[in-house]
């Protein structure tokens, strides 16, 4: 009997393997942990889109839960993006914070003219250094930060309703809640 | 026959050259302080990994974070940093995933140590395997004066 069951190991062996390699067929690559989550904010010094002369800094995004997001006039996916950044910004839920990556200050001043501004500041990232701290690897990109300035959370690609209401709402009233017990707002 | 033997080394040397043409050329110029830094910094760049087209490296990638991440790669080596320090620098942003090689820690020891394993356990099985079969093979020579008998009657009677 013993020698029977046996027989059956190259058969779970199999089994094991498969289901392992099954699973990895629904694995997304692409979907990277950040290695800034749990670490603060890369330090930076950086102007502000819309204005030459305000200096924004890491420590500006401290006090309150906030949404740094990565986007460019360049990138097509942060277009789609776009609207959905609008209704979120709209519902005033917390304050979002854009990185203007690698691109031209007056395009990116224009297109948001146009398409209309869902973000509270542009931090105005000309030559990518703040993107590389982050590990950016493409816009749009997306950090979900604590009253800390702590990273959090990292979504890479576009925000949309479905990514928003089941991945990132929960997570922001999460550290929202933690922030009102720290005491910030 | 000669004709083949030569397609296929042509072939050979040819697909040859290609690789080291693939190794010798990145697909910018960059101006190394000194060939030495030129060599590691290349060494550097090929064993780490592009963040954005995962399966290429830093050297083959032409996505902007490649290109990035390659100059930051040069200039560091440039600058006097060790290796050590410039995969810190990757890492820290990127993650261990840049790292064609992984580290050697308590999350990659079945990476690491699992072939080993398993080649222990298929020597192991193939012992045993061996083993048992010598002994079977020793049990079926003996056999009893009676069926000697027996037998050398059969062949006897056989051979008539």
């Amino acid at each position: 009997m013993k020698k029977r069951l046996v027989l059956f190991i190259p058969l779970v062996l199999f089994l094991v393997m498969g289901v392992f390699l099954y699973k990895g067929l629904f694995l997304n690559p692409q979907k990277l942990d950040s290695a800034l989550q749990g670490k603060p904010v890369p330090a930076f010094q950086l102007e502000r889109l819309e204005d030459r002369s305000e200096i924004i800094t890491n420590e500006s995004l401290k006090g309150k839960v906030s949404l740094l997001n990565v986007w460019a006039t360049w990138c097509p996916s942060c277009k789609y993006e776009h609207p959905y950044l609008m209704r979120f910004a709209r519902q005033g839920i917390l304050p979002i914070y854009g990185i203007n990556y690698r691109d031209e200050r007056s395009m990116a001043i224009r297109e948001l003219s146009r398409e209309g501004d869902p973000y509270t500041k542009n931090i105005f990232d000309h030559d990518g250094r703040l993107g590389l701290d982050l590990g950016v690897y493409g816009a749009p990109e997306s950090f979900l930060i604590d009253h800390n300035g702590i990273v959090r959370f990292r979504y890479a690609g576009p925000i949309d309703q479905t990514v928003w209401n089941e991945t990132l709402l929960p997570m922001i009233k999460e550290l929202q809640a933690v922030a009102k017990l720290d005491g910030a707002s | 026959m000669i004709k083949s033997m030569v397609q296929f080394s042509s072939a050979l040397l040819l697909s040859l050259a290609m690789i080291s043409g693939v190794f010798a050329t990145p697909v910018d110029t960059y101006e190394f302080k000194s060939v030495d830094n030129q060599k590691r910094a290349l060494e550097l760049a090929h064993s780490l990994r592009c963040p954005q087209c995962q399966n290429q490296n830093l050297i083959d990638s032409n996505s902007p974070v490649a290109q990035d991440l390659r100059l930051e790669v040069y200039q560091m080596v440039d600058a006097g940093k060790a290796d050590d320090e410039v995969i810190e620098f990757m890492t820290s942003r990127y993650g261990e995933f840049v790292l064609y090689k992984p580290r050697m820690e308590a999350k990659t020891y079945a990476l690491w140590l699992g072939p080993v394993f398993l080649l222990m356990c298929g020597l192991l099985i193939g012992f045993f395997f061996i083993r048992k079969q010598r002994i079977t093979e020793v049990d079926d020579q003996e056999i009893s004066a009676e069926e000697q008998n027996e037998l050398d009657t059969l062949l006897k009677r056989d051979s008539k």
